[in-house]
């Protein structure tokens, strides 16, 4: 790894004017970032890491019910404190392993936008609010492909607001080695409808899946979508499986997390 | 370079890191503990697992510089200053939890993780909390074995004996 100069800001605004350097980076729970600038894949001039901003850790319930999380929060705090929204605590609670969710965080998975994360999924298929330290992006904006966001340089995710579905549920085919999501999906239902969101399978990152999104609004069953799945067109073809066959792990996880929702509690 | 401090099983230690020094480094090069082992330095193999501020993480993964100010808790820390091991040190010893050994300092502190949150862990439980551990030695029964052991349970039952 090249060298860099560290900082550890206390506040926003610090780590705002801390990031206005040519090449800085912000540093989340470094999970990912740090085995990329090992292998020198990137090489930023200054780390900022955002670990000693008090104001965004934690959870808390807004005024309209949503779940808001700080961008600084680990996932195992999402796992052992968002008990209001039980599917995202789940997702929460299988991402990596133990040590890694110690560290990791929500503002840092969604900054790096992994095509095989599992949180783009949780926030696309919630409709989450994703809070900058500059603006409001809603998720269905922010996703902009793999590895992309509408994040603009030195911008800082301070928190994610999560609207508490009435059922959800994260279903992830774990890549053995990695733990990333060979496929995952998530499914919320919600009052005036159900959002289906797919990480893993997709050459563009995550994505809505709406063909079973409007089929599981008009009845919310594994029946609705029997046989369905994605197209293979677009979906990623790799070593650890075809195009065809995370296309047909889409619909499998689907109809397991729709009957997952259903028997457990939001 | 700026000097780094930590308080490292019990006792404050200080030293110089750069920006990039990883938390494993920092141990293993300036401090001289050299029980916490580097095996993959991809957070993959769980053989550098450390206790910072009481939870378990992969200190080949996180920079010295996010430790300081931090306690700082290491495999050299585990066993009494007379050298008796603890009671997940003498589990893993009594029911041959170990072969190489590279691996172990990382078990032993993933499994004490799990034991101050979990008590008494089923054994699908410690399975699960190993995930981020490996050993290519020993098929991993006789690791959740000990565990299981220390844990106060009884093991007569647990494969591979």
């Amino acid at each position: 790894m090249y060298n860099f100069d560290f900082e550890k800001p206390s506040t926003i605004a610090d780590a705002v004017s801390a990031l206005g350097t040519e090449d800085a980076q912000a540093l989340g729970g470094g999970q990912t970032l740090l085995p990329t600038m090992k292998q020198r894949l990137a090489s930023p001039s200054k780390l900022v890491s955002l670990k000693g901003i008090a104001e965004m850790q934690g959870i808390c319930t807004g005024d309209d019910g949503a779940l808001c999380i700080g961008g600084a929060t680990t996932h195992a705090d999402v796992a052992a404190g968002a008990g209001a929204y039980a599917g995202l605590a789940g997702l929460a609670a299988g991402i990596g392993d133990p040590a890694v969710r110690a560290r990791g965080t929500i503002g840092g998975s969604l900054a790096n936008n992994d095509p095989a994360a599992c949180y783009p999924a949780g926030a696309l298929a919630s409709g989450a609010t994703i809070v900058t330290n500059a603006r409001e992006i809603a998720a269905d904006d922010y996703f902009q492909g793999m590895f992309t966001t509408a994040l603009d340089e030195g911008e800082i995710i301070t928190e994610v607001r999560f609207p508490v579905p009435e059922a959800s549920n994260y279903q992830k085919f774990e890549q053995p080695a990695s733990r990333f999501a060979l496929v995952g999906v998530f499914v919320a239902k919600f009052a005036d409808g159900v959002r289906v969101a797919v990480t893993g399978a997709s050459e563009d990152g995550v994505f809505r899946w709406s063909e079973a999104e409007a089929a599981l609004s008009g009845n919310f069953s594994a029946d609705a979508i029997v046989d369905m799945a994605p197209g293979a067109d677009g979906m990623i073809s790799d070593l650890h499986g075809t195009a065809a066959y995370r296309a047909h792990l889409v619909g499998v996880l689907t109809r397991r997390a729709v009957a997952a929702a259903l028997s457990l509690p939001t | 370079m700026s000097q780094v401090t930590m308080t490292v099983n019990g006792k404050e230690m200080s030293g110089d890191a750069e920006g990039r020094t990883l938390l494993s480094q920092f141990l293993r090069e300036t401090l001289g503990l050299t029980g916490t082992h580097v095996g993959c330095d991809t957070s993959q193999c769980g053989a550098c697992v450390v206790h910072v501020d009481g939870v378990a993480v992969k200190s080949c993964t996180m920079l010295a510089m996010e430790a300081e100010g931090a306690s700082v808790d290491t495999i050299e820390g585990q066993a009494a200053q007379d050298g008796t091991l603890n009671a997940l040190q003498q589990a893993f010893q009594d029911h041959h939890g170990l072969q190489c050994g590279f691996c172990t300092p990382g078990m032993i502190m993933s499994a004490a993780d799990l034991l101050k949150s979990n008590p008494n862990p089923t054994e699908a439980e410690v399975r699960h909390h190993l995930e981020g551990n490996i050993c290519r030695c020993t098929g991993y029964h006789n690791i959740v074995k000990a565990i299981m052991a220390a844990s106060g349970q009884d093991v007569s039952s647990i494969a591979a004996e």
